[in-house]
């Protein structure tokens, strides 16, 4: 296929690979070499672009784990693109130059691109808004000075200049000779990629690329047959009536993170933590919970939440309980050529306590993740779900302990009369992130820190000010 | 003047637009192989097959070569000779290089090298501390001890004797470059070597011995790295040599650059350590003895493992007189990388050692331990300039002569086998005459210039540590599950190379006919700011604008035999070395214009673009046309060399360093006794950088070694599993601190204080002492942890979250 995009831009025609990374293309192809590689897997943010899509919008992106195909139709601006046309920096590299918020400079390209994009989006959240870009000499303060210091400055005009293109020209740009006959697939629809995924159950689906993206730059994986799911319009968004919430596969999760900070605050925070800004902004729900992983963030949320997950193969869809679709680990109950195509969960008031547990509290994955839902009435636990991330091989109910504190007042007694059920619920492992004994401890502990914070006391360093 | 400016770093445009060109932004010709190494993925054991023909099938490959296919295998060492290229069929950790893929891209390099095929018969590797020890697997003959009067005696007095241990974790560079060479083959067997090096020196020489060709024949250019912090001084010599070799033989350039998880597994980091302690104190508080025991974990080959454990020993006691002491250090050798060059370079580990004998006597004997800290100081310096003296050493230098092979390497003394140090001296410490302990560090070396009195004075009034000290006790009085702590600790850190040869330094310095100035020194640029600073006083030496001066890329063709951009020395040796070559150039200017300035040459000044002698002045410009026109030359070499140091590395006497730098933190955090969970609340810092050449580049090196400092004692773990493979091997699951990570509160500022010694512009090096501003953290999550309970918590490090966890467990008992 031809890939069609803007870089910087000038309208490109890109006959490539469909697994090259755009990091790669940019700095072997066409030398472009001041957007850099980091890490190779979306953890440091040195590689950080802003990208923007037809509607306009504007996101930075992770360039070492995002394929030429998923730019189709949209809009590339590198660090080369920052500055004005004439020169004239944007407010945040004159910022940064003028607080000293770069020392050996070779994380700053990636900073640049993600405070410019914050800043044409109107982010103040600066540290949230750079979490994904690492630094190592200096220690962030400057850098977080420099971007409180622009955040006032009016945006330059040409940093707008790509949704125009896109408005004025986008259809044009998104135009392709479709070459209906091999890989990669560029389905368009639910419909297409339903029949073409039938055809060929064996293939690789890739929505956001932020797991997929390391099998190509890690694992060093030939991937022969991939479909990219990112033109698939009718699989992205969120659709809330007065009983159901239903969050399309291809649904980004910076976009349920957004969706939910009213509804769920605590699953929100979490989802926050969960990924940086750049990872939000290509990670799909649908993704996060087809990879099956023990550790994805957001399955014990949702099936604390009571999620529905919908899947599809051709033209037969069906429904099961988010918490059955993980059997084992590495194993869930998908059919070759089914896909998910959407997550549902009821409306219900916020009773959801989220509790994430990691090394570094941003953009860490799990050690421990716990979701707690719990309905109180009249001083009784009246339902529990309780669900936990990085106890098991999947993502897992705490079916005995919320059996043990059903019926119970909840106190911290009742909270620890149910520890014991923890250990009949879960044998954790010993890894890098945790030993198994640490993380039975502080599963348990879980329980207690929701039943001290139901109760009024201080239990989240977060919440604590100097 | 140009110099105590808060000027911008000299590339900051250049970072900020994408321009800054690194190693692997260098556009290379379009023939230009790329390089990539198999790895072992086993510890330890012998290669008994090696089936590379998958690798020479797979698209894009040009060449493979494994040890056998070398006639020699080109050494990688920056000390012991003990680091061959690619293995010589044993295999020493899992990570080590066992063969080279050369091909036409880095993506078919690395594709390439997946497809080998090794069996290699595992043998049992020595991994940890404990393992090390017990199968006597060390470098040097035994551990070197040293002492400073009689400890048994001491502890035997004492009224409160502690014991304990704590385990030190090692640390990943993570310099957000990854190491890169690239080779570029001249005429007649010449190589050119652009690198990612602290240490172009070591590159070339080590460049030239793979070769077998002289040193003149290979020239080395470092612009600038993406941050180094030690992870550059020897660890980029494989890289660079395995291109060189790659391009003689293929005849076409050559690049590597290793994948982040390759870096990670591949290089050496920070030495983990565990330092067991005893310790004796009187009933006021004063500490009457110290008795250490570093361990130090150095993995496979020597490196630069002596001279980082030797400096563990130097900082065994930080801020605090210690009337006896003895310092035992183990340097284990074990089946995982090399452990290498790190910020501090084993000072942090020996500072965490005393700092936690501080926390733990306190809370022994129910003291504050600021108090208990200020208590046990060194005496403040007599304000008379004066060289060493107090007769308590013997200066005399006699150490082991050094090898010729590698002298510009921090590594480069060898020890011959068979003299223990112990048995080299051991004298007792001789006191001043007059009674009181003279102010001397147990290596006998007088601290003339301790200003932490002053400073912790400052900053503790500054930081109001008092009144929140009082606010954290109530705070852990009121909250059963979040406990705050708070800490303020000293750091007093040596300014010299340990290996005293190595304190030289040159500058090569041009001015044009336009008045223009081409500035080159041995230095390294990794983001500190040397070549800002080094410009800044060259400006001030000929009296222009700092626009005026070109900052020109590391050459060990412009000057040679440099030592490693290290040791915190980059601005004090180089600086130097340039004042010195424009002072030369001024000399001759003075010469030729005094006359038309109707004065004498020493008359002349050169300030604000012009020369001037009383009245009379000429701009800059013209007094350089007038001195070309008059056939001088306006070019020069400078040197410096520190004086006053001298050092015996095996007696564990004399004066190893030039002066101290010094540095206060404060700093406050909140932990979850539920989960672990810290959080720095605040932090205030004090730092004497001297009088900052420039403070904001000053500011920024305390802030950024703050952090990394903190990173390294709270978050950053480094796990082997029990095979000897590292499981932290990417940001992914190794992780430094993120912009929340730094705290909320944060208040740096700069010691108002000349350096006693006659520094350039009497600045103070700055690059690793704030690096040790971190404990403060490790001393408040200390402190916090035992708020939980009545008994010490003996927080180990770093201090996870599991890590804390557990030291509440201890202090609830």
């Amino acid at each position: 296929m031809t890939i069609r995009f803007l870089l910087n831009g000038e309208p490109q025609a890109v006959e490539a690979t469909p697994t090259t990374t755009l990091l790669d293309w940019l700095r072997e192809h066409v030398r472009l070499t001041g957007t850099k590689e980091g890490c190779n897997e979306g953890d440091c943010g040195a590689c950080t672009v802003m990208v923007t899509d037809p509607d306009g919008s504007a996101r930075s992106l992770n360039a070492c784990i995002l394929f030429l195909p998923q730019l189709h139709g949209r809009a590339v601006r590198t660090v080369e693109g920052i500055a004005a046309p004439d020169g004239t920096l944007h407010p945040v590299q004159q910022a940064m130059v003028d607080h000293h918020g770069s020392q050996c400079g070779f994380c700053t390209p990636g900073f640049i691109a993600a405070m410019a994009t914050a800043h044409l989006n109107g982010a103040t959240d600066h540290a949230d808004q750079i979490a994904g870009n690492l630094c190592r000499c200096t220690g962030y303060a400057p850098i977080l000075r420099a971007a409180e210091a622009a955040a006032g400055a009016p945006v330059p005009a040409h940093m707008r200049m790509d949704a125009e293109i896109l408005a004025a020209i986008g259809s044009e740009i998104a135009s392709e000779e479709r070459d209906d006959a091999g890989s990669p697939a560029t389905p368009t629809s639910a419909d297409e990629l339903a029949e073409w995924y039938t055809a060929n159950p064996d293939a690789t689906l890739i929505a956001g690329a932020t797991d997929v993206g390391l099998w190509v730059t890690k694992q060093l994986r030939d991937l022969k047959s991939v479909a990219f799911l990112n033109q698939c319009g009718d699989l992205r968004g969120i659709v809330a009536d007065s009983e159901t919430i239903r969050i399309g596969a291809m649904t980004n999760m910076e976009e349920v993170r957004a969706f939910f900070a009213d509804r769920h605050p605590g699953f929100a925070e979490m989802l926050r933590r969960y990924g940086s800004v750049q990872v939000r902004n290509a990670a799909t729900i649908g993704g996060n919970i087809a990879n099956g992983s023990p550790i994805g963030d957001s399955p014990p949320a949702l099936i604390a939440l009571g999620a529905t997950l919908h899947l599809r193969k051709g033209t037969t869809r069906r429904n099961v309980p988010l918490e059955n679709f993980f059997l084992d680990y590495g194993k869930q109950d998908r059919a070759p050529g089914e896909f998910v195509e959407a997550v549902s969960l009821p409306v219900q008031p916020d009773t959801l306590r989220v509790y994430k547990l990691s090394k570094r509290f941003d953009q860490d994955i799990s050690a421990v993740c716990g979701a707690f839902n719990l309905t109180i009435s009249d001083g009784v636990v009246q339902s529990a779900r309780i669900a936990f991330g990085g106890m098991a091989g999947v993502p897992k109910r705490a079916s005995t302990v919320e059996a043990a504190l059903i019926g119970q007042p909840l106190s911290e007694a009742s909270a620890r009369a149910a520890l014991p059920a923890f250990g009949d619920d879960f044998t954790p492992m010993s890894d890098m992130r945790a030993s198994a004994a640490y993380r039975l401890e502080t599963a348990r502990n879980m329980l207690l820190r929701y039943a001290a914070e139901v109760s009024g006391a201080k239990a989240n360093v977060l919440e604590v000010r100097p | 003047m140009s110099v105590h400016k808060p000027l911008p770093h000299d590339a900051a445009r250049l970072h900020v637009t994408g321009q800054a060109r690194y190693v692997d932004d260098i556009p290379t010709p379009p023939d230009c192989l790329h390089l990539a190494f198999g790895l072992s993925k086993i510890a330890k054991g012998r290669i008994e097959a090696m089936d590379l023909e998958a690798c020479r099938s797979a698209d894009g490959v040009v060449a493979v070569i494994a040890g056998a296919d070398l006639s020699q295998i080109p050494d990688c060492s920056p000390s012991n000779h003990d680091e061959p290229l690619l293995s010589d069929g044993s295999v020493h950790y899992a990570g080590q290089p066992l063969f080279i893929i050369a091909a036409t891209s880095h993506l078919a390099a690395r594709r390439a090298a997946a497809r080998a095929r090794i069996e290699i018969r595992e043998e049992q590797p020595i991994l940890t501390l404990d393992d090390a020890l017990a199968a006597e697997s060390r470098f040097e003959d035994g551990p070197r001890i040293y002492t400073k009067g009689d400890v048994e005696k001491a502890l035997a007095g004492a009224a409160h004797l502690i014991e304990g241990k704590i385990d030190v974790g090692g640390q990943e560079h993570f310099y957000l470059e990854g190491q890169a060479a690239l080779a570029l083959p001249q005429e007649g067997g010449d190589m050119v070597v652009q690198s990612s090096s602290q240490h172009p020196t070591e590159i070339q020489h080590k460049v030239a011995d793979a070769l077998g060709v002289p040193m003149h024949a290979v020239r080395v250019e470092v612009r600038r790295m993406g941050g180094g912090f030690g992870g550059k001084e020897s660890q980029g010599n494989h890289l660079a040599i395995a291109c060189a070799v790659m391009a003689a033989r293929t005849g076409k350039p050559c690049k590597m650059r290793y994948d982040r998880d390759d870096d990670f597994v591949v290089t050496g980091k920070r030495h983990d350590c565990r330092i067991e302690y005893r310790a004796g104190f009187d009933a006021e508080g004063r500490i009457l003895g110290v008795d250490f025991t570093q361990l130090v974990r150095c993995g496979w080959a020597m490196d630069l493992s002596l001279p980082v454990a030797d400096r563990a020993m130097l900082h065994a006691d930080n801020a605090y007189l210690l009337p006896a002491a003895r310092i035992t250090s183990h340097r284990l050798k074990t089946n995982t990388q090399s452990a290498t060059a790190y910020r501090g370079f084993g000072g942090p580990q020996g500072m965490v050692g005393i700092e936690r004998v501080m926390d733990h006597a306190a809370h022994v004997m129910g003291m504050d331990p600021l108090e208990l800290r200020r208590l046990n100081y060194y005496r403040e310096a007599p304000a008379a300039e004066g060289g060493p003296s107090g007769g308590s050493f013997s200066g005399k230098m006699k150490g082991s002569p050094l090898e010729t092979a590698d002298l510009a390497g921090r590594g480069s003394v060898r020890v011959s086998g068979g003299s223990g140090g112990a048995k080299r001296f051991g004298g007792a410490h001789s006191p001043v005459p007059g009674g009181e302990a003279a102010n001397t560090t147990p290596y006998g070396m007088e601290v003339e210039d301790f200003i932490l009195r002053e400073m912790t004075e400052h900053l503790s009034t500054s930081c109001g540590f008092e009144n929140r000290k009082q606010a954290v006790e109530k705070w852990n009085s009121e909250n059963a599950v979040l406990k705050r702590g708070i800490a303020l600790t000293p750091v007093k850190f040596g300014i010299s190379f340990t290996l005293t040869h190595l304190n030289q330094a040159g500058a090569l310095v041009h001015v044009y006919q336009d008045g223009s100035i081409h500035m080159n020194h041995g230095g390294t640029e990794m983001g500190q700011g040397l070549f800002q600073k080094v410009a800044q006083v060259a400006a001030d030496r000929f009296g222009v604008d700092v626009g005026h001066v070109k900052i020109t890329a590391t050459d060990t063709g412009k000057v040679p035999n440099t030592s490693a951009t290290a040791a915190s020395s980059g601005t004090d040796l180089n600086g130097m070395a340039v004042k010195a070559a424009c002072d030369t150039i001024r000399d001759r200017i003075a010469e030729v214009v005094a006359r038309d300035l109707q004065a004498e040459p020493e008359q002349v000044v050169f300030v604000d673009g012009e020369v001037r002698a009383g009245s009379a002045a000429m701009p800059f410009k013209e007094a350089v046309t007038k001195a070309y026109m008059a056939r001088v030359s306006l070019s020069a070499t400078g040197f410096y060399s520190t004086p006053k140091i001298e050092w015996d590395r095996i007696a564990g006497k004399g004066r190893p360093f030039f002066y101290f730098a010094y540095g206060a933190a404060c700093s406050e955090v909140v932990i979850d006794t539920l989960t672990g969970e810290n959080r720095i609340l605040r932090t205030d810092i004090l730092h004497d950088a001297g009088a900052s050449l420039n403070p904001a580049l000053d500011i920024g090196q305390i802030e950024g070694g703050f952090v990394q400092g903190a990173g390294w004692l709270t978050m950053e773990e480094l796990v082997w599993d029990d095979k000897g493979v590292l499981r932290t091997h990417a940001p992914s699951t190794y992780k430094i601190p993120a912009a929340s990570d730094t705290p909320a509160v944060f208040n740096v500022a700069l010691y108002d204080g000349a350096n006693r010694e006659d520094t350039i512009y009497r600045s103070k090096a700055v690059g690793e002492p704030p690096f040790m501003l971190g404990i403060s953290v490790f001393s408040a999550l200390g402190h916090a942890c035992a708020a939980a309970g009545p008994n010490f918590p003996d927080l180990q490090a770093p201090a996870t979250p599991e890590a804390v966890l557990a030291a509440v467990g201890r202090a609830r008992g």
